[in-house]
């Protein structure tokens, strides 16, 4: 065993967690915890852009971006939060080319601007360019920036740390969390005042996902099983554009720049769904045409898929500015999109749920915003809400510049006077005895086999379209596999570098995210966003205008609600 | 199609030496050489070790030896190797496990040459500004996803433990060529000494692996001379 004390420890090191650690880098005594390399982190992935009103390019206005976001989440966003998204992404974007962030450029050498999904000018005219960019590989541009920060600040790196558990004191306050490191094996207990759980997603429940296969829900899984509520994970996003099977995201900026979705027929579809906006509706809107094209028989040859047509964009055009995603569908599909169409379909990527959190980054366990001192979530782990029901293309970088930074500035201010409070006897208890259970048996059910049938019942009952029967049957299936998760087996039994393990401990994990999205689901019998009930076709705002809060309790799953902060915008029919 | 892979294993806790194990997977021709390990490991020896995350090429976690050649195991398929194919760890630095190796040292030479924008005069309001040329300079090396490939595939790395190698190089030329950046002079002293550009004698080897396709020799000889004629 092994023990570290630190003033702040951040658990995640991709955008949300190092933007908060470089808030509190040189200031207070911090330790930056990351399953992988920093680099490594899913926030590399991202492709589109950030968006931020700065006008670049034509006029626009933080209030609009805040209007689209609202709306875009389909009025279950808390306005409060998003007016701080909208309004604080202008100065965090900039913050990012202060610190070297290599943007695209206007001629006039300002950062170029480009159309996103879902954003549009005066409050829903028509498209807007709002979304910065560095050619398609802007997450990349901005996880190398931030760690290139936390190297020069000298953060205290934990790499290849897997996290194990959270520590809390008996009055409730945070006091700091148990890894296991990959290389020896060893278990750390690192003490703090304050930890920020910034883990990212969990798109790996499901089956075809353009998430990486880091994107386990740890973080959130492990604060579940310590009796934190989760909020909202009915909401998780199908990105329409994914890569034929595999899932590989290709980014919405290809129809950004003029890319059209044509079903079986060659139709452009997206016209007749949504008149003005066409393919850039917002992403959930977009997954449903695709879904209802292939139902009705119009996918490519009749089969579950559509195409991406961006064969009519200038080739200097896709070179400059599609070069990564034009090079996934060639080097994974064989398809050369300069002259062929893509063959995509929607893939699971973003979880608008998570960790509830305030607008400081801090976690709150209850419907009225009561914070556990010392614990902070932010980035895709958390649900602030700025994405509501359905999260905006570009919206998932501000939200982890915006939080991330908030999160780490408050943090800051609370280690500064708060003590370390006492750690709890044998802090290391719940992580060896996981692992010891994982090690005692020589045979049993197989990880991979319970994450594969977790993974396809996700896919068929509880992913772009749902109904009260198949999500039934989810739930027992989740169930189901839980039990038998109890018997899992692993083939190795070192204690060096064993990702045997790792991918057991995930797996148990990402088990806890699939039981509360299916639990949020199942209670949400309405239509909203990216939750869609085949059984409940409308939204239901007299009932169902509130935040779904999911608590493990001994004596099951018990769901609240949580009232959604409104201050500027009704709701409203949601029409583009 | 049955493809028998050829994979050097290394349990540190069991092993004297590695050794070559076979498994022979059926796998899809546009499969990745990634897709034929996680068979491996989840269908026949959970044992089996390696990096991965992102699983398409952009994270650099699974930079590995396949038949002979560096490249990332989720950027590689399956169709383009053959029946059998032999994967091992990257070579030069030490194996912790099986695909395993040690980062240690490359991290170390990455953050030797001060790989972060060094400039003190961020404006109060706005952006700095950057022409769309000056952007362009510097930006095939802002591609480097750190995997490590061109690290471990130059011969010089093998034989000198001191040279920062190709992969620290090219983030010292992302910097040095940034219109925005006052560090070059800083960066170009620390690669004029003897673990630095000179030991690189131009063998191509980096260039010929990047998966991100960097020309990584252009990059260094550019830095070459930068230090020669102060050209930056």
């Amino acid at each position: 065993m092994a023990y570290h004390r630190f003033d702040a420890v951040v658990v995640g090191a991709g955008g949300a967690g190092l933007m908060a650690a470089i808030q509190l880098a040189g200031k207070a005594n911090t330790a930056v915890v990351s399953k992988l390399y920093p680099p490594r982190s899913h926030t590399g992935a991202a492709q589109g852009g950030i968006s931020a009103a700065l006008g670049n390019t034509e006029e626009d206005h933080w209030q609009w971006h805040m209007f689209d976001t609202v709306k875009g989440g389909d009025y279950l966003v808390d306005q409060d939060a998003a007016e701080i998204l909208a309004r604080e992404a202008v100065d965090a974007v900039l913050e990012l080319e202060h610190m070297g962030l290599p943007f695209n450029r206007t001629a006039d050498g300002r950062i170029d601007q480009r159309r996103f999904g879902g954003h549009t000018r005066n409050f829903g005219e028509g498209p807007v360019r709002r979304a910065c960019y560095a050619a398609d590989r802007t997450g990349h541009m901005i996880i190398q920036t931030l760690y290139q920060q936390g190297i020069k600040h000298k953060l205290n790196f934990f790499d290849e740390h897997h996290l194990l558990d959270l520590l809390f004191t008996d009055d409730g306050q945070c006091c700091g969390c148990v890894t296991v490191e990959m290389r020896t094996g060893e278990i750390h207990t690192i003490h703090a005042k304050a930890v920020l759980i910034a883990t990212g997603g969990f798109g790996r429940v499901y089956r075809i996902t353009s998430n990486a296969m880091a994107g386990t829900g740890d973080g959130v899984a492990v604060a579940y099983r310590r009796g934190v509520p989760l909020m909202d994970m009915e909401f998780y996003q199908f990105h329409p554009t994914g890569l034929y099977r595999l899932g590989i995201l290709l980014s919405e900026a290809a129809r950004g720049e003029g890319g059209i979705l044509r079903n079986g027929l060659g139709e452009a579809f997206a016209e007749r769904y949504a008149p003005t906006l066409k393919d850039l509706a917002p992403r959930d809107m977009v997954s449903r045409f695709i879904y209802q094209e292939v139902k009705e028989g119009r996918g490519i040859d009749g089969k579950d898929y559509v195409h991406l047509d961006v064969s009519h964009l200038a080739p200097e055009v896709i070179d400059a500015k599609l070069p990564d995603v034009t090079d996934f569908a060639r080097t994974y599909l064989g398809v050369e999109p300069k002259t062929d169409p893509v063959p995509i379909q929607p893939t699971a990527h973003y979880a608008m749920g998570g960790l509830p959190t305030d607008v400081e980054g801090r976690v709150i366990v209850d419907e009225q915003g009561r914070t556990i001192p010392g614990f902070y979530s932010a980035g895709e782990s958390a649900c602030v809400s700025v994405h509501g029901a359905n999260r905006l293309g570009t919206n998932s970088l501000v939200d982890l510049v915006v939080f991330g930074r908030r999160a780490g500035r408050h943090m800051l201010e609370y280690v500064k006077t708060a003590s370390l409070p006492p750690l709890p006897t044998d802090p290391e208890f719940l992580g060896r005895a996981q692992i010891a259970d994982l090690m005692s048996r020589a045979s049993g059910e197989r990880t991979a086999e319970l994450r594969q049938a977790m993974q396809e019942v996700m896919m068929d009952k509880v992913s772009v379209v749902r109904d009260g029967t198949g999500l039934r049957e989810a739930k027992s299936a989740i169930d189901g596999i839980r039990r038998s998760y109890a018997q899992v087996a692993i083939d190795d039994h070192g204690k060096q570098f064993n990702t045997d393990l790792t991918e057991a401990l995930e797996l148990g994990c990402m088990i806890d995210c699939a039981e509360a999205i299916v639990a949020g689901a199942l209670a949400r019998e309405e239509s909203r966003g990216a939750h869609y009930r085949d059984d409940f076709q409308a939204r239901d705002d007299a009932n169902w205008l509130a935040h779904t809060l999911i608590y493990r309790t001994s004596g099951g799953l018990e769901m609240r609600k949580k009232p959604v902060t409104i201050t500027e915008f009704e709701p409203k029919e949601r029409k583009y | 199609m049955e493809v028998t892979l050829r994979i050097k294993r290394f349990n540190p806790e069991q092993d004297v030496k590695p050794a070559f194990k076979e498994y022979v997977v059926d796998v899809e021709p546009m499969d990745r050489v990634l897709d034929a390990l996680n068979q491996v490991k989840w269908q026949h020896d959970g044992t089996l070790t390696y990096r991965r995350s992102c699983a398409h090429g952009i994270c650099g976690s699974d930079a590995m030896r396949i038949n002979g050649r560096n490249r990332l195991a989720c950027k590689m398929l399956m169709n383009e190797l053959g029946r059998k194919v032999t994967i091992e760890p990257l070579i030069g630095f030490k194996v912790i496990k099986d695909l395993v190796i040690d980062m240690d040292q490359f991290f170390a030479s990455y953050k030797a040459v001060k790989p972060y924008l060094i400039a003190d005069d961020a404006p109060s309001a706005g952006e700095r500004l950057q022409s769309p040329a000056e952007r362009e300079r510097f930006d095939d090396t802002t591609k480097c996803i750190l995997c490590a490939a061109c690290t471990t595939a130059c011969p010089i790395t093998w034989t000198n433990e001191e040279f920062v190698g190709p992969a620290a190089i090219v983030n010292a030329h992302r910097f040095i060529f940034d219109s925005r950046d006052q560090g070059a002079g800083e960066r170009l002293r620390i690669l004029n000494t003897q673990s630095g550009v000179w030991r690189c004698r131009t063998i191509f080897n980096c260039t010929e692996v990047c998966p991100r396709d960097i020309e990584v020799t252009k990059a260094i000889e550019e830095v070459k001379r930068a230090l020669l004629f102060e050209q930056v």
